[in-house]
């Protein structure tokens, strides 16, 4: 003998629609398709052939016959994409490592030590933020021309870091200023120096801060287009973005849009892969570094 | 042998703000220091000037005999316990108790040992491939404890190590801190804002006050016998009744009352008596000096009530007295007496003690 008592459970009982799900969701989706969209075009132009390329009816995602990576392998046999992207990696690296390595310890310096005119020298510093740095550009070139810098990676190298410097100062600045000051003289105590001091305790609970600068400031350099335009002419001296810009057809009238596609892909791959890399590093090191709790 | 001496020492951030002002004292091995005083009147700047981190601008500061006032922190060996525990968030327990270890160059085997012994008085043996992040406040406390007891310094440095706990195990880690540091031999330098416990913990107390010493004995001493006004209000809980009265002859009046005055206090035109308030009670047979007044509030606090009383004879005299909670009394015309031995006497220019 059984009976069958009607269970009241959760699921039973809702029958509408969860609207607040399905608008989440749709908004999700939306997001990411506005944002994600024109790079995933490109991708998607950069693996198709020339004919799906400009076939009159619209080929969103190419099938087997219209996939090739021929665009690629044009870049880097024809192009040589190899000298380019050694270029811009050269010069947004070396870039980036002078303007940590120098910003950091002056911020430092700002946050710590009580020195005169320090309200002086942030003002002055934070003036530079506020100069479109396209405006320097002439007056650079004169600059470069004069010290013999053109055709030189240190043209690129020199100006991105001091553009990027006024970021660093402020950011680490106000990073080291809420670093508890207990620490460092806590360290002093177990007699570490200085440098030991700045070396095994500051700078470990630095990283996060010095990978969000550090990849702030290496987009700059990777991406930068005007100066490196400039003051570089030398065909096996030139950065990715002047590169890919200048890539021509096979004639004039043609648009490469395949390998410009490509060189678009490959030109922001590493950022990408960069990013997210850091990123989880830099999660790690702020709930590791949390003194708080 | 490591007696650490203070001699004339003074600290000017600038002309104006002076927050100590030539303090000389001493502290012997198995002797444990507690500076107490109002917020502001010096008492971390004094242990950072003992610690080297603040640079000393006259005076000397010397461990041992040994005068370390040039010297660096971290040649000093010293140890300190900061109030936000300053662990290295980066490093484990273990190697934030090992790395000042580490950096004075001891084997291995001895940094294990001093971890282990450190970490079994203070419970910390599971704990130790922890970070700090994943401790609870009382735990990176005893880590910040256990730091500077595997040092095995010279002097021990603590600053309000307590006051980031919550008051019940506020208690517990007191009780634990005066066990752990009888059995160091050691001179400990304690500050506090907290009187319970520079009273517990302590074999001497320094109580500051705008820079100034103002009394430096042992706690009871400061308590049965505080060295001027400032002192006695601000040891004991609750705050001794200090009254400002007029001398009239061999006397004083408060309110209508007449108290008499020990031969040293007999001069001035007034000075300022102080009794504590669990020093006032309810007259006994004997008693002489009583005074009567009316209660107007009754504070519960327990074991006893805190009973504040207008005088009689004059409407702004106060006089609070802690009555056992099991005596009886009527709120109108109370009688309440001023034993002589217990009655303080301090003169009214100088503040200072009259009575020995
Ligand atoms: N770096 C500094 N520059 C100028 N004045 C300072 C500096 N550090 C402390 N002072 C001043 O010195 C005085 C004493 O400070 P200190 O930190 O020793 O007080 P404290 O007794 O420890 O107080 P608390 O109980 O609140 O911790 C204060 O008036 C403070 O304003
Ligand atoms: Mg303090």
């Amino acid at each position: 003998m059984t009976t069958t008592h009607p269970t009241a459970t959760p699921q039973a009982n809702a029958t509408g629609i969860p609207w607040k799900k399905v608008l989440l969701w749709s908004a999700i989706a939306l997001t990411v398709i506005f944002s994600l969209g024109p790079p995933m075009w490109e991708l998607l132009t950069s693996i198709k052939t020339n004919s799906a390329i400009t076939a009159d009816s619209v080929v969103y995602f190419p099938s087997l016959d219209q996939f090739t990576v021929e665009h690629y392998v044009q870049l880097f046999q024809r192009n040589q994409f190899h000298i380019y992207i050694f270029n811009s990696a050269l010069v947004a690296i070396v870039s980036t490592v002078l303007c940590l390595g120098i910003g950091s310890p002056a911020a430092y310096a700002l946050a710590r030590l009580r020195i005169p005119g320090e309200q002086i020298v942030l003002a002055c510093v934070l003036v530079v933020t506020l100069f479109p740095y396209i405006l320097l550009f002439l007056g650079l070139l004169d600059l470069v021309r004069a010290l013999g810098l053109a055709n030189n990676y240190l043209a690129l190298i020199i100006p991105y870091t001091a553009i990027n410097m006024p970021l660093t100062i402020l950011v680490m600045r106000s990073f080291f200023q809420q670093l508890p000051k207990d620490l460092e003289d806590s360290a002093k105590i177990d007699g570490y120096n200085t440098v030991q001091m700045l070396w095994q305790i500051v700078l470990p609970m630095t990283l996060p801060a010095l990978v969000t600068t550090g990849i702030l400031a290496f987009i700059f350099a990777w991406n930068e287009y005007i100066f490196a335009l400039t003051f570089i002419t030398r065909e096996s001296m030139k950065t990715i973005p002047v590169a890919a810009a200048q890539l021509g057809g096979t004639t004039l009238f043609e648009v490469p849009y395949g390998p410009l596609a490509a060189a678009t892909v490959i030109g922001t791959l590493p950022l990408v892969l960069l990013v997210l890399f850091f990123q989880r590093k830099i999660v790690q090191g702020l709930t590791a570094g949390s003194v708080k709790g | 042998m490591a007696k650490l001496e203070l001699q004339n020492l003074t600290k000017a951030y600038s002309k104006t703000v002076v927050p100590v002002k030539d303090l000389s004292l001493t502290v012997d091995d198995n002797e444990f220091l507690t500076l107490v005083g109002p917020s502001g009147c010096g008492k971390s700047t004094i242990l950072r000037m003992i610690a080297g981190l603040e640079q000393v601008t006259q005076g000397t500061v010397s461990i041992g005999g040994r005068d370390v006032t040039p010297l660096a922190p971290g040649d000093r060996n010293i140890a300190m316990v900061f109030q936000s525990y300053a662990l290295y968030p980066h490093m484990t327990v273990y190697d934030n108790m090992a790395s000042g270890l580490k950096l004075r160059k001891l084997g291995v085997g001895d940094i294990q040992k001093r971890i282990q012994s450190a970490s079994q008085v203070l419970g910390l043996d599971p704990l130790l491939d922890r970070r700090p992040s994943q401790l609870s406040g009382g735990q990176r406390q005893r880590v910040a404890l256990g730091r500077a007891l595997v040092r095995e310094p010279d002097v021990f440095l603590l600053d309000e190590p307590l006051s980031n706990l919550d008051a019940l195990l506020r208690e517990q880690v007191r009780a634990d801190l005066k066990q752990i540091f009888e059995r160091q031999e050691s001179p400990v330098v304690y500050v506090t804002h907290d009187q319970t416990e520079a009273m517990t913990l302590s074999t001497k107390v320094a109580v500051l006050s705008e820079g100034y010493l103002q009394q430096l004995d042992a706690p009871n001493e400061i308590y049965r016998r505080p060295a001027n006004r400032f002192v006695a209000g601000f040891i004991g809980s609750p705050q001794m009744n200090l009254m400002t009265l007029e001398r009239v002859e061999n006397s004083v009046l408060l309110g209508e009352f007449k108290i008499e005055l020990p031969d040293a206090a007999r001069k001035g035109s007034s000075v300022i008596l102080g009794i504590r308030p669990e020093h006032v009670r309810l007259p006994q047979e004997g008693d002489c000096q009583i005074v009567r007044g009316d209660v107007f509030l009754v504070e519960n606090l327990g074991m006893s009530d805190l009973v504040s009383v207008r005088l009689h004879g004059s409407d702004d005299r106060v006089l609070r007295a802690m009555l056992p909670a099991d005596a009886t009394w009527s709120r109108e015309n109370i009688e309440l007496a001023l034993p002589p031995q217990s009655i303080h006497w301090f003169d009214v220019e100088t503040e200072a003690r009259l009575t020995s």
